[in-house]
């Protein structure tokens, strides 16, 4: 009889955890939707071909977010051109020439810091050693902190996926008489270029949310501008500015330029996940 | 014919040692370039401690160490102490991980003992989604959405039951406004859970599949193999997970900054505004005019950063000591 009550306590100890693992899950993706759900309904209302026609507007009247469009795809492209070459170079000297010795050891740690490291700390830094030294806030300020951010995603992914690569892959290059270079460029890059490519995306859609290091180096701008040189209009600082406006048009717009830049980021991030999704050397 | 047939190997030879050196200097030239790009990596941590060390000397030398432990904040008579912000910073991490732990781990659990096979990358992809979705997305619901709902339906719950027990009842009294301390610790809970999940399922699906086979074996439940089996194995894992979720937590800035309130206070409750360093440099550094006020907050982006990079060093040797003990053990 004990022994028998004693098994019901631990079937219902059993139940009662495993009930309440089940409604974390559902916790997590009740905020997931509920944040999802918010952002569909504000943004779909404020969306309108306004948007992409005319630029941000003063106070208390209508406008659109062409500028902040432009600058956020001018400042993401441009950190996405520098990041990817330095990253994916850097992921390559690390998985095959440095799978020991302490210099790729110190690499791989620092890039595993900086890859959590806090954003806004970046833009911080753009911002003593560029920001105040030139005098004025501009585009290529704000995609030199966001190459920073996006750079150890690249080494990371990169790295990880030419580890997949069989050395017989390798050494078959090699007993062709290939140079290492070619090896590595021709060969391996080539065998996980699918893994290669979602790296890219991923730090892309990390970068295209980024707000806190564009405030201190790309700023604002409130009309369309196409200088890098000069403050830049981007979208997270527009409705970083707007949300916390008290005027109505201002945050109706900052939905907008929430729901895009979500869609944008989870589109992304799908893509990289379905279409090139790679776990094994093709 | 006989001269073609002798002069083929020697122009042969020679081309092939000119292909050889030409080989030699494209590798050593590929070599160096993949390495000063790693170096960059390397010489990019150093740089960023060694400017911020620098911008933030001047206010460091005008206040001393006593800038870490006074609380004042007053950019007009140039007085600044940074105890307020590193409180908030902690006290808010510090709500996240008490919420964002047990919820992360339950997630881990359900989605590596539990889940049918079906609906775990379809689960596991949505979880990792809460992380894709930008922090000043989680701002804008914050104090848009998530604060009047708090204001109005938790914080007085939470004031009539937990604000009037003994020890914790200061913390949950006040004015339920909706914005403050708590609401920026809940949604920070919401925003490091899924990289505590993530980092406990994979440490949790290294477990050998024999280990939970033999409890399953002996009668255990899968409760008892969790408690007993899974956690002891990836212990250092799950800790090395937590930290790296802290991590993330002390430097997020746009979420905190929207529901926070903004204000240099160090109070008891819980409902009242506070001040986190990375929210007070996103509302102030622009504004600061005043070289010892600029100067005053780079030297909080340093301490928030050194503070990180702790964290993070934490996080990263425990989890790599797990993945060492694991291949020693295999």
């Amino acid at each position: 009889m004990t022994i028998l009550s004693r098994y019901r306590q631990r079937l219902l100890v059993n139940r009662f955890n495993l009930a309440m693992s089940i409604a974390t899950m559902a916790i997590g993706m009740l905020f997931l939707f509920w944040i999802l759900a918010v952002l569909f309904m504000n943004g779909l209302e404020a969306l309108s071909p306004a948007l992409f026609t005319q630029s941000t507007p003063p106070p208390g009247s209508a406008g659109g977010l062409k500028n902040a469009l432009y600058g956020s795809l001018l400042i993401v492209g441009t950190a996405t051109l520098v990041a990817t070459p330095i990253g994916i170079l850097a992921g390559v000297y690390l998985a095959e020439y440095g799978r020991t010795g302490w210099f790729a050891e110190a690499t791989r740690f620092v890039n595993d810091m900086l890859l959590s490291a806090p954003s806004i700390i970046l833009g911080l830094f753009i911002y003593t050693v560029y920001v105040l030294h030139v005098g004025h806030f501009s585009g290529w300020a704000g995609s030199m902190a966001l190459a920073l951010i996006a750079i150890p995603v690249v080494v990371r992914t990169t790295e990880n996926m030419l580890r997949l690569v069989p050395s017989s892959l390798r050494e078959a290059a090699v007993a062709l008489g290939a140079p290492m270079w070619k090896v590595i460029l021709m060969v391996t890059l080539r065998a996980v270029r699918g893994g290669v490519i979602t790296g890219v995306l991923l730090a892309v859609a990390r970068i295209s949310g980024e707000t806190a290091p564009l405030l201190f180096t790309a700023l604002n701008n409130q009309f369309f501008s196409t200088d890098m040189n000069a403050p830049m209009a981007n979208l997270p600082v527009v409705i970083f500015q707007f949300a916390m406006s008290p005027f109505d048009d201002w945050k109706t717009l900052a939905w907008a330029a929430a729901l895009l830049i979500t869609l944008a980021v989870l589109v992304l991030n799908i893509l990289a996940r379905t279409v090139f999704r790679q776990t094994s050397v093709r | 014919m006989t001269t073609a047939l002798a002069a083929t190997p020697i122009a042969d030879a020679r081309r092939q040692r000119r292909r050889a050196s030409a080989a030699r200097w494209q590798d050593a030239l590929f070599l160096h370039t993949t390495r000063s790009f790693a170096a960059l990596v390397l010489v990019l941590l150093l740089s960023i401690i060694v400017a911020l060390g620098y911008a933030a000397w001047p206010a460091l030398a005008k206040f001393g160490a006593g800038f870490f432990v006074t609380n004042v904040w007053n950019p007009v008579t140039s007085e600044f102490g940074a105890l307020a912000p590193i409180y908030g910073t902690l006290v808010t991490s510090a709500i996240a991980l008490v919420i964002g732990v047990p919820v992360s781990f339950g997630i881990a659990l359900f989605l590596t003992e539990m889940c049918p096979p079906v609906l775990k990358r379809p689960l596991g992809t949505a979880v990792e989604l809460l992380a894709a979705i930008p922090s000043i997305i989680y701002g804008m619901w914050g104090l848009f959405v998530f604060a009047p709902f708090f204001a109005d339906h938790v914080q007085p719950v939470l004031a009539s039951t937990l604000g009037k027990t003994w020890l914790i009842g200061p913390l949950f009294q006040g004015a339920p406004t909706g914005l403050g301390v708590l609401t920026a610790g809940i949604i920070l809970a919401i925003m490091v859970i899924p990289f505590i999940a993530s980092v406990m399922r994979d440490v949790f699906e290294i477990v050998p599949p024999v280990l939970k086979e033999s409890a399953y074996g002996i009668g255990c439940t899968t409760w008892e193999v969790v408690r007993s089996v899974v956690l002891p194995y990836t212990r250092i894992g799950v800790v090395g997970g937590i930290m790296l979720g802290l991590g993330r937590a002390l430097g997020e800035t746009m979420a905190v900054t929207f529901v926070i309130g903004n204000a240099y206070r160090i109070r008891a409750s819980l409902f009242e505004p506070g001040n986190s360093i990375a929210s007070a440099l996103a509302n102030e550094f622009n504004e600061a005019a005043d070289p010892i006020h600029r100067g005053a907050l780079i030297t909080l982006g340093l301490v928030l950063f050194v503070l990180t990079l702790i964290v993070l060093a934490a996080s990263r040797l425990l989890i790599a000591r797990l993945a060492r003990g694991e291949g020693a053990r295999t």
